[in-house]
């Protein structure tokens, strides 16, 4: 297949804490993100999502492995030129937009402090007309630039988020669980504007959340991690279809659907990585089937061979 | 239908709010009556009401909140003319108790959670020191939480979120509460984790023989627990039936709307449906249908006068003039028909 990488995370390691306290949050992940793709990665609080998004941005310092963009290995130190280069590329979108815009800032300041910090040379004018049309994109009236954060709903202020990381026209978004603290509705119309946002300015996401039911709806690829592992990756058609890690099976089985009947006859499906016997029989990493991948070892090979047929 | 005995009946509700000298009507003669031992869901978008619904029911609203109409008749009882913090002692937590959306704010991170559950027994029965002791030990475990009488003296920092919520649930159960009401219980937590939760409230509801009255926005979760639902509408139940007529069988334009923007209904490649508009200014009067201006197939009537309740079958009502008998036949959306037989190729073997 013919299709080029934007992304390219190979053995990523992130470690925190000193000495004793020393531990991974991210184990050793790879995977590949093509360009104008939304590829999501699924995992519970604490499986190290976030922290590889953050790795990606530069939030996080990367302990081993690389992370390549465009071709060239963004992790560690960076001269200034690229370092500049990688923040207007890539951005990020928060998930809790009551806290992740500034409260003593207008919306005019919000959405162009990136702006500024890179190009000293704009004119105020150029600046101003920039976000008018970062409001405009986001479906928010120019008429907002001279407001503040709070007299906001929920969901106007996660389009301000959005207006802020589009005007460094980024090649490559984050978006870190940018619905979950929404309403329903309101879900619905930030979701809409993001797949819009794509198509019109070919734009590439990481789609990061815990729930299954919203990247089945808008990604073209997911990954599961599992305690800093990555357990299973493939197109999300087929993952839905062919669930075989474990973990993906009871994360897809904890999905509440809209149908009462079903969901009160609903067995859950609990996880519990003791069953797999990897002390004297460790996995590894296979395409168990084209651009499915999974970790497991041969016992489990086997099994999940004969489920595939 | 079968008869079923009420344990509270709520008439016409109407709660206000005074802010920077304005009058915000939350509540607008909001009916309801919940049956002994049933699992009720709330359903509405934030800022509908549902939360200041039940939080009048046990005497929680807010300084500047107040009833202003209407009854609450719990036990023989009106609670809505109850004004002393000495009444609401008597019912708040013993007859109706909550559970919070927050684990990580509704729990006292200085004391330890057996500490915070034993208190609880203590101020509202009439058992004291050690029993108490083993009664809060009996209780961590029947909220699953494993060597309970070790855990017994963490403090709720040590403890993971979803195990901050069986906390929660065990200090809203210590009372020996009838009704228990859980407001938005899940939201803050993962799903696989959300699952555990709700599994265990269903369990400790047939153990205690607990009424349960859920608050949420999310309708899978609603699906999951709930016997009958409310849609809730800018301070009014817009629609109330069975889980199953509710999701088979909705009637009023707003359930609808609420159905069909669930991104598991959501097709690939095209735009998920979503609500225009916003919720109506509630510090104004509403005219009509409060849903109509977001509505796009309202009629004219709904922009003029307020629908009554109209019943679909005994136990299945709504207030839209669609069911009226003069009204011209409108369909629900497609994609939110048979949802019986949407998910049914899947179901589990």
């Amino acid at each position: 297949m013919n299709r080029n990488p934007i992304l390219e995370v190979k053995d990523l390691e992130v470690e925190f804490g000193k000495g004793k306290n020393r531990f991974k949050a991210v184990d050793g992940v790879s995977f590949n993100i093509y360009k104008g793709e939304t590829f999501g990665l699924v995992g519970e609080s604490g499986s190290g999502k976030t922290t590889i998004g953050r790795a990606i941005i530069r939030l996080n310092e990367v302990s081993n492995g690389e992370i390549i963009f465009e071709g060239e290995d963004i992790s560690g130190k960076l001269s200034r030129e690229k370092e500049r280069n990688v923040k207007k590329n890539i951005q990020m979108i928060f998930q809790d937009p009551m806290a992740s815009l500034n409260e003593r800032a207008k919306v005019d300041y919000i959405i162009s402090e990136g702006l500024l910090n890179l190009n000293k040379k704009k004119s105020k004018k150029e600046i101003n007309k920039e976000v008018h049309n970062a409001l405009l994109n986001v479906g928010l009236l120019p008429e907002f630039a001279s407001r503040f954060p709070h007299e906001f709903s929920g969901g106007q202020r996660q389009r301000i988020g959005i207006a802020r990381s589009l005007i460094m026209e980024p090649k490559f978004i984050i978006a870190d669980e940018p619905i979950s603290a929404l309403d329903v509705s309101i879900r619905a119309q930030v979701l809409n504007l993001l797949l819009e946002l794509q198509k019109r300015k070919k734009l590439t996401y990481l789609f990061i959340a815990h729930d299954l039911s919203v990247v089945k709806f808008i990604t073209d690829r997911v990954a599961v991690i599992y305690k800093g592992k990555i357990v299973e990756m493939a197109p999300t058609e087929k993952l839905f279809k062919n669930p075989l890690h474990p973990y993906t099976i009871s994360l897809i089985s904890a999905i509440p659907l809209p149908d009462p009947i079903r969901e009160k006859n609903k067995r859950l499906k609990i996880y519990d990585s003791k069953i797999h016997n990897y002390i004297e029989n460790p996995p590894k990493w296979i395409e168990i089937e084209p651009e499915h991948f999974v970790l497991a070892n041969e016992m489990e090979i086997t099994k999940y061979r004969k489920r595939l047929k | 239908m079968e008869r079923k005995e009420k344990i509270l009946e709520v008439k016409d509700l109407v709660v206000k709010f005074r802010l920077r000298g304005e009058i915000l009507t939350a509540i607008r003669k909001a009916s309801l009556d919940v049956y002994k031992g049933e699992s009720l869901a709330i359903v509405g978008e934030s800022g509908s009401g549902k939360s200041v619904f039940t939080k009048s029911f046990m005497g929680l609203l807010d300084k500047n909140g107040f009833i202003d109409g209407g009854k609450i008749k719990y036990m023989e009882k009106d609670l809505s003319t109850y004004k002393k913090e000495k009444d609401w002692i008597k019912i708040r937590g013993k007859e109706i108790a909550m559970v919070f959306q927050e684990p990580m704010t509704s729990l006292n991170p200085l004391k330890t959670v057996g500490k915070q559950i034993k208190e609880t027994i203590e101020l509202h029965r009439d058992i004291r020191g050690k029993s108490s002791k083993e009664e809060a030990i009996k209780i961590l475990e029947d909220v699953g939480i494993s060597k309970a009488s070790m855990r017994y003296d963490s403090y709720p920092h040590e403890f993971s979120g979803g195990m901050r919520q069986r906390v929660v649930i065990a200090i809203a159960i210590a009372c020996n509460p009838k009704i228990l009401i859980c407001d938005e219980p899940t939201t803050a937590l993962d799903v696989t984790i959300q699952a555990q939760i709700l599994n265990l409230l269903k369990r400790l509801k047939k153990k205690y023989n607990l009424t349960t009255i859920y608050i949420t926005h999310d309708l899978g979760v609603v699906a999951n627990v709930a016997d009958r639902v409310a849609v809730m509408y800018a301070g009014d139940i817009v629609e109330i039936g069975k889980a199953e007529e509710v999701f088979y069988n909705p009637k009023h334009p707003y359930t609808w709307a609420l159905l069909s923007s669930l991104p598991q209904l959501g097709k690939k490649g095209e735009a998920l449906y979503s609500i225009e508009g916003t919720p109506p200014n509630l510090f104004e009067e509403i005219k009509g249908d409060a849903f109509a201006p977001r509505n796009p197939r309202a009629l004219n009537i709904d922009f003029v006068k307020k629908p009554p309740y109209f019943s679909i079958s005994p136990t299945h009502k709504a207030k839209t003039w669609l069911l009226d008998p003069k009204a011209p036949l409108v369909e629900p959306p497609e994609g939110i028909k048979n949802l019986n037989k949407y998910f049914g190729g899947k179901r589990d073997e």
